[in-house]
């Protein structure tokens, strides 16, 4: 009995679970294994109460009472557990801010014209943010305004005071309470240096004013780092539209060049994409026997080229090493975040080659070339001709590319939905609110994030997204988790009519969408934001973000920037379920405060839990919540049967002929009507 | 499913968008691209296409301008497996399709197929629009149904008709279902269609049914004072629309690619459609207030059904008549084949008198006929008629007599099968056969009168009874005493004047669709609607104290020749919002009043005249100035105050403060026959007192001439007085 390994409790998906199997048959040693090698995992670690801050420790507070209760310094477990979640948030708004920083050089590479191959793909959102930023447009040519718009970009990064600018776009009392709480972010370095300083060793020892602190950091992030990510990147590779394409490892072509691009910045994978389809490279693959050149993505990577370009998705964070294993990969190019150092070791199984390309990513076992914005066409065209190179190194007799993938349909924004659902004269979110309104959808909930070791590969997104739409819930996606729901089929607009319930599934088939819309990449959960402040301006279900029926989940989150997703989440007044539980238990005060009292100061709370029903159940009742607190109708199904509500929730302007005098009105249909005399 | 919509109205689309460029280059190969196109009688060019794109199409280049840009707003169909986000590309492609039509039918006439033909209409002249349009804007008219279609036979097709015009519904009709047509099939039922009747067939192709949406986008820039431009502009329009006009589109019979696409487009607008075949719905809401497509709906409901999906809730007053009643009714004719019995007219006396009592006086509800009852007539025969109404009410005052009798002739029009025309002694009243042989006396114009008084007027009427003088003698022996109160009542109204009264009246009706306007009534000028004079404002005030008309005090005179006052002056202030601070009454040249949209007439100056012209808003021609009075009501309305421009009641003319600030009714050079017609010896008698007694002649219409030139001449061949009185400005 060969098969030891339980790949069911490894991963849902029937691709990963037989990579799995093949992997052992490698002798392969994939995360899972390193996973496994690695129980019991240090329980102090998991509940966040070691401190290793300082040099005279590390210390670890005994939960159970019975050892040190304060680290040596004298920090309790309270203030040890809010600052090891306050450098996790700066860590992750340092990444997601860093990939603002590096698009918005390429915007300054770009504007210079010159031979990098950026230009500027979308004029329209490009002036859209002139107006935004002050950048004067008014007969200036498109390159001056996007240099004007790089600098002014750049400059918010190192700003000091005020207000970021984007973060303007947030609803005025959400707004407010930031400034009450004294949380609004002045910069985007300056809130993760701001943070980092205080989570130094003697600096901030009140565990609640360290979390408010990093709420600034995480907010830095999503209004500030994240979001002019998401911005630039429209600017520079085009707003992404309503697209088709397929997910998971059956998208590996046996015939053609595999070239997957893993990681998060989409400037390099835009150009790769463009390289595949050169003549001279084609031609160059068809001489090494190869069909054509198949550029898929792993990662948030692959939601970018996903969301522009249509292309393939290979599979999210967990598929990395699997995709490798298939024998079927022929180079891997990666770039930062997410990467996991042992590639290059999967990589020797095959042929495949590793290509590590950013200067802040080097990956020792890989070979490194080192992109630059303005060589960026010769370093794609290098790393392509690489891959052909490599596939001529392949062994087919060793490839297993699993049949597995499903239709998707991606690429919706903040910027395309409302077309989608009003065309051009009558673009708006009224059709969804009105939705809402009525009781067909209880409302919209970001289900968003990576995969975890400790749970099956996708098991929690599935499970979730599949509960939600039951439910009459709308879902928005982004990163790995959307990426999940891809493989599964559930943003194929069909998804609406097999799994949505009957309310959902009514608005999908009179949209023509999926009741799982995927809007981008990590980094595009600013797309959310932007999308929370459309239906407030739009108005009728709530008047801030925290009065709208919505509600965000992380349920595999595994990385730092996580943490400062969730977390700017819930100071944007968003109640966001986070599993598995990160690591607060070893703090009564800090579990306390973001799963409750924070929400009387920004609106938003935290839901920590490993249980996928108890997130579902906590979403559902805050979803309804809101809906009494805003007296929406109720709900026309629950549990997909349809509810009596009696008289159907419709005000009927009430019209009766105008009376006595008024009924003359205007017009004077008197005199007409007596002008008329019959000719007898 | 909304899949199957999708997919065939962008099918539909394809195929109007494809017709229409078809026909577009073979108009452009035989008349070449500098031809002329559009529609008669509006200064909205192609008005669907002007409100949609904010191009103004005079030639066909224009055309294909507007043709090519819609092309692009239309989809691919949406695929079998995997598809694309549909509903905003099928909105978009029902705009492109009405662009399409209005395309199709523009040209149509240039290929020599006539618009107007038989009964059908064909597209609205602003004329009409103005006249029409406002019942929908005022209220008078909840909305529109645009019906598609036929019916599967024509007793059905009459059963919806009377109950949409029982609710008041403008009814357009368009397009065929087999070859048939709703407006075939009541013009085969003898029903009346006109724009009197509320029935208005626009023509037997789908493509007619854009003079509807065409109506729509007039309504808004008329009405609403949108003006057309970019796509924010548009869209505007198509709000306006949907927050305001109570349009819908009802599907008669089977529902082809091209229905599906006209549907489209007319979902932009907010107006929903309600099919009686089996196609698939969209219940969804969002473009529309509620659903989108409702299906399947039985035909006895369908106006009411498709009322409340457009969500309306409408209320009609239940007076117990064997037959119909409604507004609607009001513009139907009967004629003499079709008559059981007649009064007045030529041939009989006929008057219609309504006095006030003590309220022990009368007994409420009390309906006599004193004389011969209908069935006592012979067919088709004649009688006297002396209509008694007594009316008490705590805050009933003799004032309001004269305002309560008006409404006689409304009321009484509204039963389907009777006419009535005329007021006081001029009346003439026929009811036709076939409400007698539904049961209708003529007892029943009195159960008519005491439910619609009380009902309407419920503030100062509490108590009606009627009787009905059917016989000779008592008919005159009533005469004198109603002649008595007519003179009584003319009288007193001479003797109203600005200076006898210390009160005017604002009014503020036409508010809610123009913001920035408010006029102000005075005993000698009425409102520019034609509507309302002063002892209507006092009544309306009275009736309701909160409502559109409000008592001004005027306060201090500031200048007894302009016409203004210091409490005027602060009212206008305080009501525009202090956009404006002065008002004259009695001048269009300082500080003029401003205008709604509803101005009856429009008067202007005309330079190198030293005069006016009054153009009335039926009036479709070109007139000295240069402009149609559709062009003169842009410059004119939307509350502002353009000197030289004013609205106006066409009764203002007669008034002893007709523009007395400028010189009066002496500057009066050029107005249509009309106008001329309507004041007629009214007029000739204004002239004399003002020492002109031939001034009626010398003013010119639209028969001596309609340029500016030529009516310079024929000023100073006629030695019109107004060359006397120097420049106006």
């Amino acid at each position: 009995m060969g098969n030891k390994v339980d790949v069911k409790n490894r991963s849902v998906d029937p691709a990963a679970q037989q990579v799995l199997l093949y992997a052992r048959d490698l002798g392969a040693v994939t995360a899972w294994d390193r996973h496994d090698a690695m129980q019991p995992l240090c329980g102090f670690g998991e509940l966040g109460v070691c401190c290793h801050l300082c040099y005279m420790g590390p210390c670890r507070i005994d939960p159970f009472g019975e050892g040190a209760q304060v680290g040596i310094c004298g920090a309790s477990a309270d203030l040890i557990v809010a600052r090891n979640l306050a450098r996790a948030v700066a860590s992750g708004a340092a990444a997601h801010s860093d990939h603002g920083r590096e698009v918005v050089g390429v915007l300054r590479e770009a504007s210079a014209g010159g031979s990098s191959g950026y230009r500027v793909v979308n004029p329209t959102r490009l002036l859209a943010l002139a107006a935004e930023w002050g950048i004067p447009a008014s007969g200036r040519s498109v390159n001056d305004i996007a240099g004007d718009l790089a600098r002014a970009m750049t400059a918010e990064f190192g700003r000091q005071e005020g207000s970021l600018t984007p973060a303007l776009r947030a609803p005025e009392g959400q707004r407010r309470r930031w400034d009450a709480l004294g949380i609004t972010p002045r910069g985007i370095d300056r809130e993760i240096v701001d943070l980092l300083h205080r989570a130094h060793h003697g600096v901030e020892s009140d565990p609640i004013a360290l979390l408010r602190a990093a709420m600034r950091t995480a907010l830095a992030d999503g209004w500030g780092g994240s979001m002019i990510a998401t911005d630039v990147q429209d600017v520079l590779f085009g707003g992404p539209t309503a697209i088709r394409s397929r997910a998971n490892l059956g998208v590996l072509q046996e015939r053609q060049v595999n070239l997957l691009v893993h990681g998060h910045e989409p400037a390099l994978s835009e150009m790769l994409v463009r390289a595949s389809r050169d003549a001279d490279l084609l031609a160059l693959a068809r001489e090494a026997g190869a069909e054509g050149i198949n550029i898929a993505g792993i990662c948030c990577t692959a939601n970018e080229v996903l969301m522009r370009q249509g292309m393939p998705v290979a599979g999210n964070y967990l598929h990395q090493e699997l995709a490798l294993l298939t024998g079927a990969v022929d180079l891997m190019v990666v770039d930062v975040q997410c990467v996991m150092p042992s590639l290059p070791t999967i990589a020797s199984c095959h042929h495949t080659s590793v290509v590590s390309t950013s200067a802040h990513a080097h990956v020792p076992g890989a070979e490194h070339i080192e992109f630059e914005p303005h060589r960026a066409k010769d370093v794609a065209r290098q790393i392509v001709r690489r891959a052909v190179e490599a596939f001529t190194r392949r062994d087919p007799s060793r490839v297993r590319i699993p049949r597995e993938s499903a239709d998707l349909v991606a690429g919706f924004t903040n910027e395309n939905l409302p077309q989608y659902l009003g065309g051009r004269f009558r673009s708006g979110y009224r059709p969804l609110i009105d939705a809402v309104a009525a009781g067909r959808v209880r409302g919209v909930v970001a289900v968003v994030g990576c995969n975890t070791l400790k749970v099956a590969q996708d098991r929690h997104h599935l499970a979730l997204v599949r509960r939600l739409i039951a439910e009459d819930v709308l879902v928005v996606q982004t990163g790995c988790s959307a990426i999940a729901s891809a493989k599964a089929g559930l943003l194929r607009p069909e998804a609406a009519l097999e799994h949505a319930g009957p309310g959902l599934r009514e608005v999908c088939e009179a949209v023509g969408i999926p009741p799982v819309l995927h809007v981008g990449s990590c980094v595009d959960n600013s797309r959310i934001l932007s999308v929370c402040v459309a239906l407030v301006a739009e108005g009728g279900i709530g008047a801030d973000i925290s009065e709208l029926p919505i509600a965000a989940a992380a349920p595999e989150a595994m990385s730092e920037k996580a943490i400062a997703i969730g977390l700017y989440a819930v100071a944007s007044g968003v109640f966001t379920a986070f599993l598995p539980v990160p690591r607060v238990g070893g703090s009564r005060v800090v579990r306390e405060y973001l799963e409750g009292t924070v929400e009387r100061e920004t609106g938003g709370r935290f839901l920590f839990t490993e249980d996928v029903e108890e997130a579902v159940q906590g979403i559902l009742a805050h979803l309804d919540r809101k809906r009494t607190a805003l007296k929406l109708a109720p709900m026309l199904h629950e549990g997909g049967v349809p509810v009596d509500a009696g008289a159907a929730s419709r005000s009927l302007v009430d019209y009766e002929t105008p009376r006595g005098l008024e009924g003359l009105g205007c017009g004077k249909a008197q005199a007409r009507s007596q002008a008329r005399a019959p000719r007898d | 499913m909304s899949k199957i919509i999708a997919a065939a109205a962008i099918r539909g689309a394809h195929a109007c968008m494809d017709r229409a460029e078809r026909m577009l280059a073979d108009a452009v190969g035989r008349l070449g691209r500098d031809a002329q196109v559009g529609f008669e009688g509006t200064a909205y060019a192609l008005p669907t296409i002007l409100a949609l794109t904010g191009r103004r199409v005079e030639r066909l280049r224009d055309l294909e301008d507007a043709v090519a840009e819609a092309h692009g707003w239309i989809p691919s169909v949406p695929t079998d497996s995997t598809w694309l986000p549909y509903l905003g590309g099928t909105l978009d492609a029902g705009a492109a399709t009405l662009v399409a039509h209005e395309t199709v039918e523009s040209l149509k006439p240039l290929g020599g197929i006539p618009l107007v033909s038989g009964f059908w209409l064909g597209p609205t002249p602003d004329s009409i629009l103005r006249e029409q349009g406002i019942k929908l804007v005022d209220g008078r008219m909840p909305g529109f149904a645009a019906c598609v279609g036929a019916l599967p036979d024509d007793e059905t097709a009459e059963q919806i008709a009377r109950d949409l015009q029982e609710r008041n519904i403008l009814v357009f009709m368009g397009s065929h279902t087999n070859g048939d047509t709703m407006a075939a099939q009541l013009n085969r039922r003898g029903v009346q269609m006109n724009w009197e009747t509320f029935l208005v067939p626009y023509g037997p192709d789908t493509s007619s049914l854009v003079h509807a949406i065409g109506f729509a986008c007039r309504a808004a820039m008329t009405f609403g004072g949108l003006k057309p431009g970019g796509l924010k502009e548009a869209r505007d329009i198509l709000l306006y629309n949907k927050r305001r006009v109570f349009a819908f589109a009802l599907a008669l019979g089977e529902v082809d690619d091209e229905k599906y696409a006209t549907a489209a487009g007319a979902i932009n607008f907010g107006f929903p459609v309600i099919a009686d075949t089996d196609i698939p719905q969209i219940l969804p809401s969002g473009i529309c207030t509620y659903e989108h497509v409702v299906s399947n709906v039985p035909h006895k409901s369908m106006a009411a059904r498709a009322v409340e999906v457009r969500g309306v809730k409408i209320r009609t007053v239940d007076i117990p008549i064997p037959v119909r009643h409604g507004p609607a009714f009001e513009g139907e004719r009967v004629r003499k084949e079709d008559l059981a019995i007649e009064f007045g007219g030529k041939y009989t006396r006929a008057f219609e008198y309504l006095t006030s009592r003590p309220m022990d006086r009368i007994e409420d509800g009390l309906i006599r006929v004193v004389g011969p009852e209908i069935a006592d007539a012979p067919e088709g025969g004649r009688l006297p008629l002396a209509i008694f109404i007594e009316v008490a009410g705590r805050k009933m005052q003799s004032e309001f007599e004269s305002i309560l009798e008006r409404h006689v002739h409304s009321f009484l029009s509204e039963p389907m099968g009777v006419m009535h025309l005329g007021q006081r002694d001029s009346v003439w009243l026929r009811i036709s056969r076939k409400a007698r042989d539904a049961g209708f006396r003529i007892s029943h114009l009195g159960t008519v009168l005491v439910h619609k008084l009380k009902n309407d007027f419920p503030a100062i009427v509490d108590k009606v009874q009627v009787t009905l003088f059917t016989d000779a003698a008592d008919v005159d022996a009533l005469y004198p005493t109603a002649t008595a109160a007519y003179a009584y009542r003319d009288e007193r109204m001479g003797a109203l004047t600005d200076e006898a009264v210390d009160t005017f009246y604002s009014c503020a009706l036409c508010q809610s669709y123009a913001p920035n306007h408010i006029c102000i009534i005075t005993p000698e000028r009425l409102g520019l609607c034609g509507a309302y004079n002063w002892l209507d404002g006092k009544a309306a005030f009275e009736m309701n104290p909160h409502g559109g008309n409000q008592p001004v005090r005027k306060g201090e005179v500031v200048d007894p020749v302009l016409g203004q006052w210091k409490g005027v002056n602060d009212f206008v202030s305080t009501a525009s919002n202090g956009a404006f601070e002065r008002f004259s009454a009695y001048s269009m040249i300082t500080d003029p009043m401003t205008s709604c949209g509803c101005f009856e007439c429009i008067a202007c100056v005309l330079p190198g005249t030293s005069g006016i012209m009054i153009v009335d808003r039926e009036y479709p021609g070109q007139t000295p100035v240069g402009m149609t009075f559709s062009s003169l009501a842009e410059l004119t309305g939307g509350g502002q105050q353009t000197p030289g421009f004013i609205g106006m009641g066409t009764l203002y003319v007669l008034s002893r403060q007709f523009l007395s600030g400028d010189g009066g009714l002496a500057r009066l050079v050029w107005t249509t026959t009309k106008v001329k017609e309507r004041l007629g010896d009214k007029l000739r008698a204004r002239c004399s007192e003002i020492g002109h007694p031939d001034l009626y002649e010398k003013i010119a219409d639209e028969t001596v001439c309609t340029d500016l030139e030529p009516l310079i001449e024929h000023l100073a061949a006629v030695e019109h007085p107004a060359l006397g009185l120097g420049e106006m400005i």
